[in-house]
């Protein structure tokens, strides 16, 4: 697999850049909108959750404390939730290919997550502009959302994967992903603090993978401190599990994706 | 030494009761499969390097299932396919083809996920550029192409750099004449070079050419590999043989097959032969043939005029007529009595595939009383290989002088 994806990396690079060129050079505004998307995104909840809601985070000094922490956890799930999902579809949406060329297919995985990647760059930079723009301190704990990012990109892919994998024999899974992350979206504190969660549900949300993710972000953020060491753990666990059960599914399924699609 | 040796494969699709179950076979030696629907049953055959094969057979037969199994796009149930060299393919039309991505992006994509090299690229795409002629449309999305130039991309591409192995599926029937005739000439020049082709087609007249050998696959089994000629004739054995068992309306070639009428007369037997009264299926531009209508007259009935009209396979009408108009009607015929019509012809028409419908009426339409009715009663293809080539629908007698002046 690993030969495949380094004998196909001018392919896997080249198909990435196409795809963002592709998506993005049709209309008038070309890359603008590249950067418009994610800034109009942050800089709503930043403007309205702030100042219409005036939330204010205990022991966050800066006007926009919770439009940041807000941010911090968008970030995060964006990230997670947009590989999940394309992952999720990409066996079906290149089934005409599969079915006529013969490549691997462990390269469409990873254009799919680059290409997902590189939009939640885009998304970091708007998002940090707008950190800076309202004055918050920003520290090289920053850094650290380098591996981070990488970390948890590549958990969201096993975990795409894997959804993709069943989608491919269950279409049903399809249909159930995007829900199963909107409920997951308001299950994870990211619109919300976690110290308003009734203790009860605080032990559950601790099961929920995502919680730990985007918790590392909002800690880098927010607080510009290092995220808790626990959750690290936790998050390399789940990267390990899911990855490797995802790369015994493939091999398994892919002897017979093309018979079904 | 051969370059594709395909040993002891069989193909099937397993359904399970619950595609949970496909998914626990992946961890279990247990077999969960509730059906397994065999495509390809235990096919043997070797290729030798440089070698050309065609593969024909009825619809659904498996010839398609063979070529994605040996370009490796499905994999066998058991058995091994053994290549020993580059493979260069065109399935059903198209190469996995982005609609929204121009002829350009696409060339670059496809060939990428061919796994050309990076430096080569740059090469493939003006090559495919300047084969497929398709001009400014090349930097269009192939969302506004036609069918036909979607094919010359996909030729182009499969082609740009010469393979050891060409495996074409039907592609060359669409496609105007000219492109067509421009493919040939480039797997033939590719055959000189050393390439073997293996080619699917109902053409029999593209098999004839380019391949000396040819494979004949019924129901998942080959049934006969050898010289392409003797392979061809045994396919039409196979037709008829199976033709004269086949209801009028379990035609396996055609989907529906409309058959209507009173019942006061019946079309009791059908068949289609050559001058020589041997059943055909292939007729030659030119050929004279027969219909054999067998009737039977089951009650009383003032007239009977037997209608045939031919189709193109765009459904068409070549050519038709009746008794009426030739005069031939039979006025009061007795109950119980058959009737043996036989229509001759002489086939000058264009390449391609034709059907047959006849009708049995009182009179000059069907629009006063229709005692039996069949469409598609009757399928034929006509090649071309003793005229010289021509295109259109139909073919003139002609004679070209060129005088010095």
């Amino acid at each position: 697999m690993l030969k495949s994806l380094y004998t196909f990396r001018y392919f896997i690079l080249v198909s990435i850049k196409n795809n963002l060129i592709n998506k993005y050079t049709k209309n008038n505004l070309g890359f603008l909108w590249i950067i418009l998307g994610p800034l109009s995104q942050a800089l709503i909840y930043t403007i309205i959750l702030s100042n219409v809601l005036a939330a204010k985070l205990p022991g966050v000094e800066n006007f926009y404390g919770y439009a940041i922490y807000l941010l911090g956890g968008l970030l995060a799930w964006s990230l997670m939730s947009e590989i999940i999902s394309s992952n999720t579809n990409l066996f079906i949406d290149n089934a005409n290919t599969i079915k006529k060329v013969s490549f691997p297919k462990v390269t469409l995985v990873a254009i799919n997550t680059g290409v997902s990647s590189i939009n939640n760059l885009f998304l970091f930079i708007s998002i940090l502009a707008i950190v800076i723009l309202t004055g918050h301190q920003i520290s090289f704990h920053y850094l650290l959302l380098i591996p981070m990012a990488i970390i948890t990109a590549i958990l969201a892919q096993s975990i795409g994967l894997i959804f993709g994998i069943f989608n491919v024999f269950i279409r049903d899974v399809g249909q159930a992903v995007p829900i199963l992350l909107q409920l997951l979206f308001w299950f994870t504190p990211i619109v919300y603090p976690i110290s308003i969660v009734p203790d009860f549900l605080k032990t559950l949300i601790q099961y929920n993978p995502i919680f730990h993710v985007v918790d590392c972000y909002q800690q880098i953020i927010l607080y510009n401190s290092l995220p808790n060491i626990m959750s690290i753990f936790i998050i390399l666990f789940l990267t390990i599990l899911f990855s490797t059960l995802s790369i015994i599914l493939f091999r398994k399924a892919g002897r017979e994706m093309a018979d079904v699609l | 030494m051969n370059i594709l040796e395909v040993n002891n494969i069989s193909k099937s699709y397993i359904t399970y009761s619950s595609e949970l179950e496909r998914i626990k076979s992946w961890f279990s030696r247990n077999k969960f499969q509730k059906k397994r629907n065999l495509i390809l049953n235990n096919i043997n055959f070797t290729v030798p390097r440089g070698e050309s094969i065609g593969i024909i057979g009825k619809n659904g037969a498996g010839k398609s299932t063979i070529l994605k199994l040996i370009t490796g796009v499905n994999e066998p149930s058991q058995g091994e396919i053994r290549v020993f060299g580059k493979i260069s393919s065109i399935l059903e039309l198209g190469i996995g083809f982005n609609d929204e991505l121009t002829g350009r992006q696409n060339t670059t994509y496809t060939a990428g996920l061919m796994g050309i090299d990076e430096d080569k690229i740059q090469k493939v795409i003006s090559i495919v550029e300047e084969f497929s002629e398709i001009g400014t449309y090349f930097d269009k999305p192939l969302r506004i192409y036609s069918t036909g130039m979607k094919m010359r991309i996909a030729f182009s591409i499969a082609t740009a750099i010469r393979p050891e192995i060409l495996i074409i599926d039907e592609i060359l029937s669409v496609g105007d004449a000219y492109f067509v005739n421009k493919c040939f000439k480039k797997i033939k020049d590719f055959q000189n070079q050393g390439t073997s082709i293996i080619l699917v087609s109902h053409d029999f007249q593209a098999i004839k050419m380019l391949c000396s050998k040819t494979i004949l696959i019924d129901n998942g089994s080959l049934i006969k590999y050898g010289n392409t000629e003797e392979v061809i004739d045994h396919y039409n054995a196979l037709l008829s043989e199976t033709k004269s068992k086949i209801e009028f309306n379990e035609l396996e070639n055609f989907k529906v097959q409309t058959v209507s009428g009173s019942g006061e007369v019946i079309i009791e037997e059908v068949n289609f032969t050559d001058k020589n009264n041997e059943l055909v299926e292939t007729i030659n531009v030119g050929d004279s043939v027969k219909i054999n209508v067998g009737v039977k007259i089951v009650d009383q009935i003032d007239s009977l005029v037997l209608g045939f009209s031919i189709k193109d396979r765009f459904g068409q009408v070549i050519f038709g007529t009746n008794t009426w108009h030739t005069s031939q009607v039979i006025t009061s015929p007795q109950v119980g009595k058959s009737y043996s019509f036989c229509i001759k012809l002489e086939m000058s028409v264009g390449v391609g595939t034709y059907t047959v419908q006849l009708a049995l009426v009182d009179k000059d339409t069907h629009l006063t009383k229709n005692y039996h009715w069949i469409d598609m009663a009757v399928f034929f293809e006509v090649i071309n290989n003793k005229k010289s080539f021509f295109i259109g629908n139909s073919w003139l007698k002609n004679k070209i002088e060129i005088k010095n002046v």
